[in-house]
C-alpha cells in the first residue's frame, strides 16, 4: 500500500503522496464536487477537465505555491481534496502524468474506452 | 420473499429525505466535506477515481424481477448503462452524479432497496448461500436466520459505533458457498444427534491486510439462543476490540491476540448473562412469521426425468455442455438451479448491462418464481428452473451473451474494480482477469484444467478475495508502476485455507505467462481427477515455485 494513508475507516485517502521526493514537474488535481469528475488546476485558477490545460509547476516550491492556489476560501464548494502529482515531459503532448493511477484518472478506465474523458475526446474528434 | 413492513418503509424514506437535505447543504457550501463524507458513506456513496460510486445492498443476495428491473432502470437513467455485481453480493454503480443520488435512492426505496449498511462501522448486510432454499440436502434455508440477524442488527444502538465494520455470513449447507470462515462471524446451520437444528458459530475470520480463518467458538447454539450468543460476541468485541488503530480493529485481531480458548470463555460468560435475562430469545411466533416469507414457491410435482430436456441435450452439444457446468441439481424433482455467468470470455467480471439485467429479470419472472440470486463469485442465479424449461432459458441467455459455460473454471475469475475505478488501488485487476480469460479462451482446455478459482485484488484490502484463491493475485505498486504478487492454495469453502505467497512479484507483461506456467505445472503433476487445489495440497509450494522462477 502507498504511503500517507490517514484515518476515516471506510474510505481512506491518499494524502499528497503522488509525487516522488525528487519530482520536478507537478500539477494539482481534485475531483469535482457535483459529479466526481477529475479536474486540474489551470493557470487562471479555474478547474479544467483536461490534463493538457493544467498548470505545470516546475520545482518543489512552485508546486507548493500551486497547491496553495487550489485551496482558497470556499474551494470545497467546487472540488474535493486537491493534491499534487508528478508529471513528466513528453515529446508528443508536452507533459504527461507519471503514475499509472494518474494516467488512468486523466483518461478513464482502461477496460472501458467508451467511458470517461477518453470517450469524450474521441467524440470531439 | 421478505417484504418490508410499514416501519421499514418509513424509515428508509426518511433516510432518503435526510440525505437529500444533506446533499443540498453540501452543494450550497453549508456542509464541509469533512462533515459530509461520513454521511454520504452511510448512504453507500463513495468517491472513486473518475466519479462517485454508489453501493446498493442486496441482502443475502436475493432479488425479485421487479428489483432487478429497477436496478436496470437505474443503470440506464442515472449511470452509464451497466452495473457491477461484487463479491459482497452488492451492486455498484460507477458514475452517478451526486445531486441525483437522492432521487436514485428514492427510486430504489420503491422496490424496498437501499444502500444502508453497505458502509461504516456497523454490522453490514448479511450474506448467504446463493442456492438457499433450492439446493438438495440443505438443513434449513439460511435466509431465515439471516433476516432475523438483519432485523436485530439494523440500527442496533449498541452496534452503530463498533470499533470497525462487521460482516456476518450464513450457510445452511455442508458445502460452504458463502465463505463463512472469512467473515467476522460465520454461521453454519447444523443438526445435532437429537435431530434438532442449531448453529455452529465461527468467529474472527477476515481478509484484508491480515487474513485469518475464523475459529469455531461454538459447536451447537440452540435455535432460540442464537441472538443471545451473537450479542455476547458483539459485546466482547465492543468492550475489548481495539479502537486505537483501524488496521487492528477487526474482531479477527481480537480473537488472534486473545486466543481462541480465552475468547470462547469470555463469550460464554457474557452469553450466560444474556441468556439468563431471556432478553434476546426470539419468540417462535416471530421465527414463524419470517419463515413464511421464505416458504418454498409452489413447485409442481414433476417426474425426475424430462424427456424434452434429455432430447435438447442430445441435439445441442453447446446446451449439454452448459448444463454440465452451469446447472446444479435442485432439491425438488424436475427442477434445477441455473447459474448465469457474468464472466464472458474476455469480459469484465461481474458487469451486466441494463438490457442484460432486464432480460434476466424477464427469465426470473417467466420461469423462476420471480426469484434471482447474486453470488459472491460475481455471477447470478435463477434458483428454480424446471428441467422442461432449461432449453428455453438457455436460448434466451445465449441471445444476451449470458450463457458462457464456465462456472468454477479458470475464466470464472473474480476481480475487484482495481485501479480502473478504485481510489485505493495499487494496480488494475480487471484487465488481468480479461487477459487470463482470453489466454485460456479454449473451453476444452478449461474443462481439462477443471475447477480452478482465480481471485484478483488491486490492493491489500482484498476485496477480490485473493488470499483464498486457488491462485490469488495481488496488485502492488512500485513507484507508480503495477506489479502482481501470486499466492497459491487458498480456498474459501468448508476447507478454507489462506494462500502461500510464491515470491517475487511479476510485471503486467509477465503475469499471464506466470499463471500459465502454474497451470501447466499442475497438469503435469496431477493424479487422475485431482483438482488444482488437491494437487497443491498434496505436493505443496515447492514444485510450483521452482517452475515459476526457473530462468
Ligand atoms: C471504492 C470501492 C471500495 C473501497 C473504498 C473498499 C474499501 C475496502 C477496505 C478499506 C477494506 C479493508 C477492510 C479491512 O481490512 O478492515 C475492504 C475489504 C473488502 N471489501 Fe472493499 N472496497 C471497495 C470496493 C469493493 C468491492 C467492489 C467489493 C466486491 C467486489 C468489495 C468487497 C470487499 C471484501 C470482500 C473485503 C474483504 C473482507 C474483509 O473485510 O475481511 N469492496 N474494502
Ligand atoms: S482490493 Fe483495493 S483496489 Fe480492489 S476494490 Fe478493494 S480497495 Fe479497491
Amino acid at each position: 500500500m502507498k504511503n500517507g494513508i490517514i484515518g476515516s475507516n471506510s474510505e481512506k485517502f491518499f494524502m499528497a503522496q503522488h509525487s516522488s521526493k525528487g519530482a520536478r514537474f507537478q500539477a494539482v488535481t481534485a475531483n469535482r464536487l457535483l459529479d466526481g469528475e477529475v479536474v486540474y488546476l489551470a493557470a487562471d485558477n479555474s478547474w479544467t477537465e483536461v490534463f493538457s490545460e493544467a498548470e505545470i509547476a516546475d520545482g518543489p516550491e512552485a508546486g507548493e505555491a500551486l497547491l496553495a492556489r487550489a485551496v482558497p476560501d470556499g474551494f470545497e464548494k467546487q472540488v474535493l481534496e486537491p493534491y499534487l502529482f508528478e508529471a513528466i515531459e513528453d515529446e508528443n503532448t508536452g507533459f504527461r502524468p507519471v503514475s499509472v493511477r494518474e494516467i488512468i484518472r486523466a483518461k478513464g478506465p482502461t477496460v472501458r474506452l467508451d467511458l470517461g474523458k477518453q470517450a469524450r475526446r474521441q467524440a470531439q474528434g | 420473499m421478505y417484504r418490508y413492513d410499514e416501519f421499514d418503509h418509513q424509515l428508509v424514506a426518511e433516510r432518503v429525505e435526510q440525505f437529500r437535505g444533506q446533499v443540498e447543504r453540501r452543494v450550497s457550501g453549508e456542509l464541509s466535506e469533512d462533515a459530509f463524507k461520513p454521511l454520504r458513506l452511510m448512504n453507500g456513496v463513495y468517491l472513486q477515481l473518475h466519479a462517485y460510486m454508489l453501493r446498493v445492498a442486496i441482502p443475502y443476495g436475493t432479488l425479485s424481477s421487479r428489483q432487478l428491473r429497477k436496478l436496470a432502470h437505474i443503470a440506464r437513467e442515472y449511470d452509464r448503462g451497466y452495473g457491477h455485481f461484487t463479491t459482497r453480493q452488492n451492486i455498484q454503480y460507477n458514475w452517478p452524479a451526486l445531486a441525483r443520488i437522492p432521487d436514485l435512492l428514492a427510486e430504489l426505496a420503491e422496490v424496498e432497496m437501499h444502500a444502508i449498511q453497505t458502509s461504516g462501522n456497523c454490522i453490514r448486510n448479511v450474506t448467504s448461500d446463493q442456492y438457499a432454499g433450492a439446493i438438495a440436502d440443505e438443513i434449513e434455508d439460511p435466509r431465515i436466520i439471516s433476516e432475523i440477524i438483519r432485523q436485530w442488527s439494523t440500527f442496533h444502538p449498541e452496534f452503530s459505533y463498533l470499533p470497525r465494520k462487521f460482516k456476518i455470513a450464513v450457510t445452511g449447507h455442508a458445502h460452504d458457498r458463502a465463505a463463512i470462515k472469512l467473515h467476522d462471524i460465520g454461521i453454519v446451520i447444523v443438526r445435532n444427534e437429537a435431530g434438532e437444528i442449531g448453529y455452529e458459530v465461527h468467529v474472527g475470520g477476515g481478509q484484508g491486510r491480515t487474513p485469518f480463518i475464523a475459529k469455531k467458538l461454538a459447536e451447537f447454539v440452540p435455535k432460540d439462543k442464537l441472538l443471545a450468543y451473537l450479542e455476547a460476541v458483539m459485546r466482547v468485541y465492543n468492550m475489548l476490540g481495539r479502537r486505537d488503530n483501524s488496521y487492528k480493529a477487526r474482531i479477527k485481531i481480537l480473537v488472534h491476540e486473545t486466543g481462541e480458548e480465552e475468547m470462547r470463555k469470555l463469550v460464554e460468560a457474557e452469553f450466560a448473562q444474556i441468556d439468563a435475562s431471556k432478553m434476546l430469545e426470539v419468540p417462535q411466533a416471530e421465527i414463524d412469521r419470517i419463515t413464511r416469507y421464505f416458504e418454498p414457491p409452489a413447485f409442481e410435482t414433476l417426474p425426475a426425468e424430462s424427456a424434452a430436456f434429455n432430447k435438447a441435450q442430445a441435439d445441442d452439444a453447446g446446451f449439454a455442455q452448459w448444463c454440465r457446468t452451469n446447472v446444479v441439481a435442485h432439491r425438488q424433482l424436475g427442477y434445477s438451479i441455473v447459474n448465469i455467468s457474468l464472466k464472458p470470455i474476455g469480459g469484465v467480471p461481474g458487469d451486466a448491462t441494463d438490457v442484460q439485467m432486464e432480460a434476466i429479470a424477464e427469465l426470473a419472472e417467466a420461469y423462476s418464481f420471480d426469484e434471482l440470486r447474486v453470488t459472491h463469485e460475481q455471477n447470478l442465479v435463477l434458483p428454480h428452473i424446471r428441467l422442461d424449461d432449461l432449453k428455453a432459458v438457455y436460448d434466451r441467455l445465449v441471445t444476451h451473451e449470458l450463457a458462457t459455460p464456465n462456472l468454477g473454471l479458470i475464466s470464472d475469475a473474480i476481480a475487484c474494480p482495481g485501479l480502473d475505478y478504485c481510489n485505493l488501488a495499487n494496480a488494475r485487476s480487471i484487465p488481468l482477469a480479461q487477459e487470463i480469460s482470453n489466454r485460456f479462451a479454449d473451453l476444452d482446455r478449461q474443462y481439462d484444467i477443471g475447477e480452478l478459482k482465480i481471485k484478483i485484488s488491486g490492493c491489500i484490502n482484498a476485496c477480490g478475495h485473493h488470499h483464498v484463491g486457488h491462485i490469488g493475485i495481488l496488485g502492488v505498486d512500485k513507484k507508480g508502476t503495477e506489479f502482481y504478487q501470486i499466492s497459491l492454495g487458498g480456498s474459501a469453502d468448508e476447507h478454507a485455507s489462506l494462500g502461500d505467497i510464491t515470491g517475487r512479484a511479476f510485471t503486467e507483461d509477465t503475469i499471464v505467462d506466470a499463471i500459465e506456467t502454474l497451470v501447466e505445472t499442475y497438469v503435469g503433476l496431477r493424479h487422475a481427477d485431482e483438482r488444482f487445489i488437491e494437487t497443491y495440497r498434496r505436493v505443496g509450494l515447492t514444485p510450483f515455485k521452482e517452475r515459476l522462477y526457473a530462468e
